[in-house]
């Protein structure tokens, strides 16, 4: 057990004590905190009251058919997952190769993750016709169809991740408040479960489409290390973002050049082997031209003059090469803004590549080969911003409770550092 | 004062966030009233008792009585002993005149604003069997020159994906070897029809709508009652029909004699000799889902 020369509270008693500190924390700060809070709250209420008309009306809000009967939520959710799986690219240098300065940006990583699951959780629910039968999947309560059905691996893997992350950034979060040194055995088994469940969320999201015989363009071996891959750009890309953001929404909480740095280089692996597969898969589709490349002719070419997703893939390969120069040119290290770049175009370079991109072709042609196409209705697109809105809500909540505390200038001790409230107002 | 203009503010911002939030999830109100807490808490049909059963029926007879003011009868019928149903459709003699589709239509209580049915023909080319020269879409005199058809239903499949892939087992394979759907079951997440590899599967993406007279008030809990929104549907061979000795509707309407259905447990039914005496194959093979309707040529 640790052992502190200044007397701490008990862990127990002072819990309560401790979540209502954090609420409160999280419902002030500066007008510019509550202008973005505002923002995203008006934004995600908009997705909310489209979802509302979607369920009142039917799925007949959105622009899907039997023929393309996945669109843009479950793409967003494909992306969401992997943007989870993503985020524990800070905890493997930290713990895996014991990179020390990346222990500092474990914890974001990890908030990162949890916003995002929360985020892919609620793209399944708005995809689903009856929300309201969603007990029925609750093993015990329900008919979980396990080990059979891969979404049943896929509702496991994802609540797991969640409560692994929930676990490691509450408790440790939680032991820096209270100015204890953590006990290893309570979180350190979690962090390399986590590393490995990372990779079991991303590969079961894949298994998802790969398992389908039926669906030529999804059924191949690739998806799941594309997955993993594009995962690696998407969460390190997203957490160089957000660092730079945090210089100035928190200039308190320092952070070095280390970090960034290594997460660079990832990206700088990750983006190229990305491209690699991409072109390999493009590749054995085209080359060989038998009929199961058609959904890959749609996409890159287009089929029997109909191409609505022709434009969005070479966008995307187009973001993703713009990215690959950007991040391997010798000012990716010393100008902020060239990586910036980077990051911003291999993000939406992955989002189109394994949203839109790789869902909406998959039933292009359908199963009979007739070409039916899809695009996004209002509806669908108000509520996936929505949903993001509200995702970005949660991190930036996690963020404004957390960062004090591990920057030590919120704990048990502490009564009023210059940004927090009094603790004595009510 | 500074403290007060704050709570003020906070307490401002708050009332119209909640307003807001009740104005965004209004259009509820309506989908709620469709809801009970009977619905919401029925149980899958195998774990229903018989009574349970018979209760769950009669609801929604009551229901469809107040919906469409006809005395619907709804029956669970169960498989037969020693019954395994099979399909088989002959391709020289279908014309493509879609009668199949629009008995199905009728037969199964579909939305008729799409113009629903579990059955779609693919006109196809002489000369090749790639489905990707295919059309579902013709709109002309048939049969066309240079064209033969084929009709597409369930495949009733030994093997199917689409029972795979359901995550909360709300689709099966019957004793018979049909493949249902509980309507009341099924959370409507469409994996289903994404594994499905020939184009069976159906969804409610709105309510169903059905004038009141021509609805089929002769109705079964597995096959052809009124489906709610949001769930998945399904070609079930008129199991409301076939399991009481009746042949299916797309059957009955064929008038070129095409479709032959029948128990492929009975070595002398019709079935059983067109597996036996024609060059008989299925469609995607490969894919091994084994399917129990079969496609022949004659000539």
């Amino acid at each position: 057990m640790a052992t502190t020369s200044t007397p701490a509270p008990d862990p127990v008693l002072s819990y309560p004590r401790f979540i209502a500190r954090m609420l409160r924390l999280a419902f002030s700060g500066a007008p510019r905190f509550f202008a973005a809070m505002s923002v995203l709250t008006a934004v995600a209420l908009v997705g909310l009251n489209g979802w509302a008309h979607q369920l009142a009306d039917g799925m007949i809000r959105t622009n899907m058919t039997d023929h393309v009967s996945w669109g843009l939520y479950i793409a967003n959710f494909t992306f969401g997952v992997g943007l989870a799986a993503g985020a524990v690219m800070m905890v493997i240098p930290a713990y895996l190769y014991d990179d020390e300065d990346m222990h500092d940006v474990v914890l974001i990583g990890e908030l990162l993750a949890v916003s995002a699951i929360v985020v892919c959780t609620l793209f399944v629910v708005v995809d689903m016709g009856r929300p309201d039968r969603l007990w029925h999947i609750v093993p015990g309560v329900g008919r979980m169809n396990w080990p059979v059905s891969m979404l049943t691996w896929d509702v496991i893997v994802l609540n797991g991740y969640l409560a692994l992350n929930l676990h490691i950034t509450g408790y440790l979060v939680y032991m820096k408040y209270l100015g204890k040194k953590p006990d290893k055995r309570l979180y350190l088994p979690f962090v390399f479960l986590s590393i490995a469940w990372a990779i079991s969320i991303h590969s079961v999201t894949a298994f998802l489409y790969s398992g389908l015989g039926g669906r030529p363009f999804w059924n191949s071996a690739l998806l799941a290390p594309r997955f993993i891959v594009s995962a690696f750009i998407t969460g390190p890309a997203f957490v160089i973002l957000l660092l730079m953001a945090l210089r100035s929404f928190a200039p308190y909480y320092r952070i070095g050049r280390r970090p960034i740095d290594t997460l660079a280089s990832v990206l700088r692996v990750t983006i190229l082997v990305n491209l690699f597969m991409f072109g390999s898969e493009l590749f054995t589709e085209l080359y060989t031209g038998s009929a199961h490349g058609a959904s890959a002719r749609y996409l890159f070419l287009g089929l029997h003059g109909k191409h609505a997703l022709v434009p969005w893939i070479w966008t995307a390969v187009a973001l993703n090469v713009t990215s690959a120069v950007l991040v391997h040119l010798p000012q990716s290290r010393t100008k902020r803004r060239v990586l910036n770049a980077a990051c911003v175009c291999a993000f939406g370079g992955v989002w189109i590549e394994k949203g839109m991109g790789l869902i909406v072709p998959g039933f292009i042609p359908s199963t009979l080969h007739e070409v039916v196409e899809y695009t996004p209705s209002l509806t669908e697109w108000k509520v996936s911003v929505g949903i993001w809105a509200f995702g970005l809500m949660i991190l930036a909540i996690a963020l404004k409770i957390t960062l004090p505390v591990l920057s030590g200038r919120l704990a048990h001790n502490t009564r009023s550092p210059a940004s927090l409230p009094p603790p004595g107002e009510r | 004062m500074d403290k007060g203009r704050r709570r003020a503010l906070k307490v401002l911002g708050g009332t119209l966030g909640a307003g807001a939030f009740a104005a965004a999830l209004a259009p509820l109100r309506a989908w709620s009233k469709s809801l009970s807490v009977e619905q919401f808490l029925q149980k899958h049909y195998k774990e229903l008792s018989p009574s349970e059963l018979a209760a769950t029926m009669r609801r929604h007879e009551r229901e469809a009585k107040a919906k469409y003011g006809r005395d619907v009868h709804i029956e669970d019928v169960r498989p037969m002993e020693g019954v395994q149903f099979g399909y088989a459709l002959n391709l020289s003699v279908c014309i493509g005149c879609r009668k199949c589709a629009e008995a199905c239509h009728h037969e199964n209580n579909h939305d008729r604003k799409t113009n629903n049915s579990y059955i779609r023909v693919l006109e196809m080319e002489q000369g090749t069997f790639d489905l990707e020269k295919g059309d579902a879409t013709y709109d002309h005199p048939v049969p066309a020159p240079g064209k033969y058809y084929l009709p597409v239903q369930c495949q009733q499949c030994d093997n199917p994906p689409c029972v795979k892939v359901c995550p909360v087992q709300a689709t099966w394979k019957e004793r018979d070897g049909i493949v249902v759907v509980d309507y009341d079951w099924c959370i409507g997440c469409r994996y289903c029809e994404a594994a499905c590899p020939y184009h069976a599967r159906r969804f409610n993406w709105e309510a169903p709508e059905i004038p009141a007279d021509e609805l089929n008030t002769e109705q079964a809990y597995l096959s052809n009652r009124v489906r709610p929104q949001g769930v998945m549907e399904k070609c079930t061979f008129c199991l409301h029909r076939t399991r009481k000795g009746l042949l299916p509707a797309c059957l009955e309407a064929c008038p070129t004699g095409a479709r032959v259905f029948g128990n492929l447990a009975d070595p002398e039914s019709e079935i059983r000799r067109v597996l036996a005496n024609k060059r008989v194959f299925v469609l995607k093979e490969d894919l091994g889902t084994k399917p129990r309707f079969f496609y022949f040529f004659d000539t």
